[in-house]
């Protein structure tokens, strides 16, 4: 396992792309989260707006980011034809698995966790000036803030099972495009169609069972009576996706020629 | 004239063979047969781009599927289209020619709080404090007024002067015709005084802050009305939304009248109180009138006097099964179109291509473009035709009103949607140019042309104006009027942009897309 781990995070490390993807989304993450604060407007106040939900928008961009360089860690491999040689190296598949998702895990948290700092950084210094700050009755945003706490570390956590979900997905897909599709496709589309269901009943339950919109619940601070799912229920559920995932990926990985 | 004929067509047919022949002394015809020969032996991807029409309509069917409404009887109005004509009306009748006067002296409303956002995805929550307890407050178009027409039933022709919410005095008729006239809102202090006057067809209506200067706001002309007809007040205040809500809540007005009197031929002199009851959701103990004295009224009324839009009825608008089916085929497209390209770059195909096909190398973007975006255009337009026949008749089994879609419109959409599809596809094409890895360009693709739309489509807010996603607004079916306050979102069938502009907006972004790409492929090594 340590030799296996120790080569994943020598391919990771090496590949160019790695480094820029990682950067892209931190800057990607703290550059929309910043614009969406921006676009807040609430002269009149009494808005039902979530100061900290705002400030973490960027992670619903981010996550793609995420998920590409998830994707790419496997996927590339079997463009390239370096898995059979990976395999032959280390025939114990599953541990290959595994040790790619460690290998990720470190830099996906890294950088989650630089980009959620930036982000609620600029929400708290850009969102006062647009009627949703403590002078309004917002609560402020701080990170000794017990709820606004929990929004940040669990947006890193997400930003983390989302890229196991892209590696579960690759590995069961190899195709990258067909991985990212699905994966994107998982995240990014049930939702919308959740709002365009015509069912509240149903739509409601898309978005708790939608991977997104789920883990997404993590990020709430406010009105938590109203969501569809609580907050650590709903990363429970992206969780259980990304583990269905790896799992699937794991099962084929071992069945299936490479 | 038979043989000239012929001739004419022959003279055509030569001038189309030299055309070709000059696109194909280019070679493009060519070209063009060599990408899709290229698409088409792929098995995958044919299967793919089937399952994206198949996914498409399969979607469509189970959104409308799932949606269900109380089957209600719409009324129509004068001109046949949809109305909402639900009130409290204390009447009499008028036979022949004749003038009521009446003033009000108070308008005043409540409304029960929203229940919730209306299931939206990523909803900033609202607090959620005890729900449906009434809350003061005046919907902007809570109506009270005097009003004539030919009987009490729901969808007639009528003429009425009013004092409303928050658009001052105002004369309307016909349910889509308004003339203002006196500016702000009625209170004991600034009373408003209304006066409607019958001659013949033409009735005319007037307003005044004094009760002795009198300014005339408009007439109309309410065609083949018959002799007798009633007239009389009535109170009436529509579905309430609060900022920014999804969704919306019945309310109640309340107005007092004074200082009525009436002028000519009214045989009976007594009044009658009588809720012209519909469809439209009314607040509880709407509904009610009291005389308190000969000349003034206390009357209390829900529903609206107007034309019907999108989400009065039910929050199911039926081009949003169309929506979901779109969205699901858009992901297709996007995966395909960037294998289209990306594939090529990955085998090293590209090269052979650029050396053997065609050196011309904004040729063979242009080709790429070309065959991607016309097979996601044909897949998309035949599938949409299909979605819309299936989900219309799903749709309507289930109870839900349809609005009625006229062939343009329907043509529209159809065809709007499948060069939605060639668009995204031919952006795609660009995209993966651009950027040769394939998850980048399915990514991007989908950050595009997907993502702006879970941020937007709740609020319809700029996000669905400015991003390839203004192309939903193609897909827009439902009237529209300034004359009713509604939540005007992209769920409830509203976009913050018009159909064709919002196809323009992707338009330029592809257009942009394959500039870049093209200024790329000549400036870099494949």
């Amino acid at each position: 396992m340590r030799e296996s781990l120790h080569a994943e995070w020598t391919k990771l490390r090496t590949l160019a792309s790695t480094f820029w993807l990682l950067l892209a989304a931190v800057a990607l993450i703290v550059a929309v989260s910043a614009a969406a604060a921006a676009a807040v407007r609430c002269p009149s106040g009494g808005c039902a707006d979530d100061p900290a939900k705002i400030s973490l928008t960027g992670i619903d961009l981010g996550q793609a980011v995420v998920a590409v360089l998830a994707v790419m860690a496997v996927s590339g491999e079997y463009g390239t034809g370096m898995i059979r040689l990976t395999l032959t190296a280390t025939p114990r598949r599953v541990t290959v698995l595994a040790a790619k998702a460690a290998a990720l895990t470190g830099p996906v948290l890294a950088a989650g966790t630089v980009a959620v700092l930036g982000s609620l950084l600029a929400g708290g210094l850009i969102l006062p000036g647009h009627g949703i700050g403590p002078s309004h009755g917002y609560p402020a945003i701080s990170p000794s803030d017990g709820v606004v706490l929990r929004a940040g570390f669990g947006s890193v956590l997400y930003l983390e099972l989302v890229a196991l979900l892209s590696l579960g997905a690759a590995t069961a897909l190899r195709e990258a495009a067909v991985a990212i599709g699905a994966v994107l496709g998982l995240l990014y589309v049930l939702p919308i169609i959740a709002v365009f269901a015509g069912n509240a009943t149903l739509s409601r339950q898309l978005d708790q069972i939608a991977p997104m919109t789920a883990g997404l619940a993590i990020q709430a601070t406010t009105g938590l009576n109203s969501l569809p799912i609580s907050p650590w229920a709903g990363l429970d559920v992206l969780a259980a996706w990304a583990a269905g995932a790896l799992v699937l990926g794991g099962l084929l990985l071992r069945s299936r020629d490479a | 004239m038979k043989r000239t004929r012929r001739a004419r067509i022959h003279d055509r047919a030569n001038g189309l063979r030299h055309h070709l022949a000059a696109w194909d002394r280019y070679g493009f015809a060519r070209l063009m047969r060599a990408e899709f020969t290229k698409f088409r032996t792929v098995r995958a991807w044919m299967i793919a781009l089937c399952a994206a029409a198949m996914v498409f309509v399969l979607l469509s069917f189970l959104s409308a599927f799932e949606s269900h409404a109380p089957s209600s009887a719409i009324p129509t109005g004068p001109d046949g289209e949809a109305v909402s004509d639900t009130y409290m009306f204390v009447h009499q009748t008028l036979a022949g020619d004749g003038t009521l006067t009446a003033s009000v002296n108070s308008l005043s409303g409540a409304h029960s709080s929203p229940s919730g956002t209306s299931g939206i995805a990523i909803s900033q929550s609202s607090n959620g404090g005890p729900r449906s307890q009434p809350r003061a407050g005046l919907a902007p178009w809570a109506k009270a007024g005097i009003i004539v027409e030919p009987d009490t039933r729901q969808g007639t022709a009528y003429a009425a002067v009013m004092v409303t919410g928050s658009h001052g005095v105002q004369m309307q008729y016909d349910y889509t015709h308004d003339r203002p006239g006196l500016a702000g809102l009625a209170g004991s202090s600034v009373p408003r005084w209304l006066r409607l006057t019958r001659a013949g067809d033409v009735i005319t209506g007037y307003d005044s802050a004094d009760g002795s200067h009198w300014d005339k706001i408009g007439t109309a002309c309410l065609t083949s009305l018959p002799r007798n007809v009633q007239i009389g007040l009535f109170v009436t205040s529509p579905v309430y939304f609060a900022a920014r809500a999804g969704s919306g809540t019945p309310s109640v007005a309340t107005a007092n009248f004074d200082h009525i009197s009436t002028r000519d031929e009214f045989p009976r002199r007594s009044w009658t109180g009588d809720p012209v009851a519909g469809f439209y959701p009314t607040g509880p103990s709407a509904s009610t009138w009291q005389q308190r004295s000969a000349g003034a009224f206390t009357i209390t009324g829900s529903g609206d006097i107007a034309p019907l839009v999108g989400d009065i009825i039910s929050p199911a608008w039926s081009g949003a099964s169309i929506v979901n089916g779109t969205i699901a085929a858009l992901l297709f497209v996007i995966v395909l179109a960037a294998l289209f390209v990306t594939s090529e770059y990955r085998r090293k195909l590209i090269r052979t291509t650029f050396t053997a096909a065609s050196p011309r190398r904004s040729r063979v973007l242009a080709a790429k473009a070309i065959v991607a975006g016309s097979l996601a255009f044909a897949a998309g337009a035949t599938a949409t035709a299909i979605a819309e026949v299936i989900t219309r008749h799903i749709l309507a089994a289930n109870g839900n009103y349809l609005f009625p879609q006229s062939a343009p419109a329907l043509a529209r959409v159809i065809i709007g949607t499948g060069l939605f599809l060639g668009l995204a596809a031919a952006l795609v094409v660009a995209l993966g140019t651009m950027l040769r890895r394939s998850a980048v360009t399915v990514a991007a693709g989908i950050i595009l042309l997907v993502l702006p739309g879970i941020l937007g489509s709740e609020s319809g807010n700029w996000l669905m104006r400015f991003t390839p996603t203004a192309a939903f607004a193609i897909q827009a079916t439902l009237p529209r009027s300034s004359l009713v306050t509604s939540a005007y979102t992209p769920p409830n069938g509203y976009f913050p942009i018009s159909p064709w502009a919002g196809l323009a907006v992707l338009a330029a972004y592809t257009a942009v897309a394959l500039g870049a790409a093209l200024w790329l492929l000549r400036h870099r090594d494949a």
